[in-house]
């Protein structure tokens, strides 16, 4: 993959995530994380090969049918990406509300996820009055919300303190625990310790690095049965 | 379907912060559609008058005779009011029209030896055939003339219509010019929100989820707009409507407006309105898919 008409930021990728599965990606800055988890949440094309996602090839799919999918993924974006005129409240909303979903529903599920993530007080609270801590709370929140199918987390825990991270990752964890794929770039060592269970993806120069090949060849196993 | 577009939820409605109505959409709008209607209530108060001319002039003929025959004007009115459809026969007396010539010729006007031509109107009745009583006429005294009034008025309807036709091109030409800035209007609030829309389009909003939002809120900045138009346009033409009924009074015919007129002329706010929400919807589904 290239923007425009630069080198290429990723190059030779040949992986297959399992479903249910929980990855870690990390590599250096500028190793190309960030592109890969674009062309992951459908933000980009590859500009040459194939993507496959829930079953389909969405490589060169038709732009209409992109919002289905992306409805399946839910995005923690490195800058948090709030609407910043919104409360927190509407911006964890805002998934179920694009999604159609009832207004009742919206609130009960929104209040409960705003108290997981410890901000049942300051629902009403806009971006701008957040600490960084708690838009990248807000913005996890809104991520999740949807219990999508896949879940990509670009340095999810870079603004919280040591016990939030566990508890995000506890909340990636639990998530994953009820199916949804988990892809979290970082470079968050204490991250990678506290899940031994997940794979490591290293990204190097745009090429990724799979000494075991795992990810070429994923065990078949749903990771759903496997969970008590 | 205008309705359908202003009316969401409460919770989509916030999507986008609420900035008031004082943005330049507004005032393009206003500004657009009180040209519009004050153009487009000149063109149909020409097309009024037109008419009225018309009216007024399309069953009123004259019989002109020569100085050297005016002698034979008795023969020639007793001839037209011979023909069936004929409703009445006036010979205008030779007084009245030495005192019409009086305003350009001053004390010469009243000289016996000044050739006065002789003429009496003709009214004839609805579908009454103007060849028959010119024949009748010419045939009694065949060096008179029988012309139709509206024939003399023929230059000052043409130049009406011309006017009539620029007025409907200058209210075409706004309607554009409208159309034109609703687009700059869509692409600069869709740059204003870029990153609204960005979030939006990667959490799954389709592009007509998202026009939706922006649409709306272009909806309802040219309604304010055209209102606002509207009720300036209404006070300035009922002014200018007193000025002209009471100029129109002593000749007998009014400027007011029809309903069909009115009609139009309420027509003209909603049907930019139309415009402007269709021209949002398609700029911004163009714009929105530029972007993946």
């Amino acid at each position: 993959m290239r923007y425009g008409t630069g080198a290429e930021v990723l190059r030779d990728l040949d992986f297959t995530l399992s479903r249910g599965g929980f990855y870690f990606l990390t590599g250096a800055s500028g190793a190309g994380k960030t592109s890969l988890l674009k062309l992951l949440y459908l933000a980009q094309r590859p500009t040459r090969g194939r993507i496959r996602l829930f079953g389909q090839d969405l490589s060169d799919a038709e732009r209409d049918s992109l919002p289905h999918f992306r409805r399946r993924i839910g995005v923690v974006f490195q800058d948090f990406r709030l609407i910043r005129h919104l409360s927190a409240f509407d911006n964890v909303a805002l998934p179920l509300r694009i999604a159609g979903r009832d207004e009742g529903e919206i609130h009960s599920a929104v209040r409960e996820m705003l108290e997981w993530v410890g901000l049942g007080d300051r629902s009403g609270a806009r971006p701008a009055t957040l600490s960084g801590g708690e838009q990248q709370r807000v913005a996890i929140a809104r991520a999740v919300i949807t219990q999508p199918d896949l879940l990509v987390a670009d340095e999810p825990t870079g603004n919280v303190d040591a016990e939030m991270a566990k508890r995000l990752l506890h909340l990636f964890d639990a998530l994953n625990g009820l199916g949804t794929t988990v892809v979290v770039a970082t470079h968050d060592l204490g991250l990678l310790a506290a899940n031994s269970g997940a794979e490591i993806m290293r990204l190097d120069s745009g090429a990724l690095v799979d000494p075991t090949g795992l990810l070429r060849n994923p065990p078949r196993m749903d990771r759903r049965e496997a969970r008590p | 379907m205008i309705l359908d577009r202003i009316w969401v939820s409460g919770p989509e409605a916030r999507l986008l912060p609420a900035e008031g109505l004082h943005g330049p959409t507004v005032a393009v709008m206003a500004v657009m559609n009180f040209v519009m209607i004050v153009v487009a209530a000149a063109a149909l108060a020409l097309a009024n008058a037109a008419g009225i001319v018309v009216s007024g002039t399309e069953s009123r003929y004259v019989i002109e005779l020569p100085a050297a025959s005016a002698g034979e004007l008795p023969k020639a009115v007793a001839a037209a009011r011979s023909v069936a459809g004929v409703r009445g026969v006036t010979a205008v007396p030779q007084s009245e029209m030495r005192e019409t010539l009086e305003r350009w010729l001053g004390e010469a006007a009243n000289s016996p030896e000044l050739p006065i031509p002789a003429m009496a109107t003709v009214e004839l009745a609805p579908g009454a055939n103007p060849r028959t009583v010119a024949g009748a006429v010419q045939a009694k005294v065949p060096g008179a003339r029988f012309n139709g009034e509206s024939l003399e008025l023929k230059p000052l309807l043409s130049s009406l219509r011309a006017l009539q036709w620029l007025a409907l091109a200058l209210v075409l030409l706004m309607g554009i010019a409208t159309a034109a800035a609703i687009v700059l209007a869509a692409r600069g609030v869709l740059d204003t929100h870029r990153s609204t829309v960005g979030i939006m389009h990667g959490i799954g909003a389709t592009d007509g989820q998202i026009t939706r939002l922006f649409e709306r809120k272009i909806a309802i900045d040219a309604i304010a707009g055209a209102i606002a138009a509207s009720i300036a346009a209404a006070v300035v033409l009922l002014a200018i409507a007193g000025g002209a009924s009471a100029a129109s009074e002593g000749l007998g015919w009014t400027t007011a407006f029809g309903p069909a007129s009115l009609l139009v002329l309420v027509a003209i706010p909603v049907l930019a309105v139309i415009i402007a929400v269709a021209v949002a919807h398609f700029t911004l589904l163009r714009a929105l898919r530029s972007n993946l």
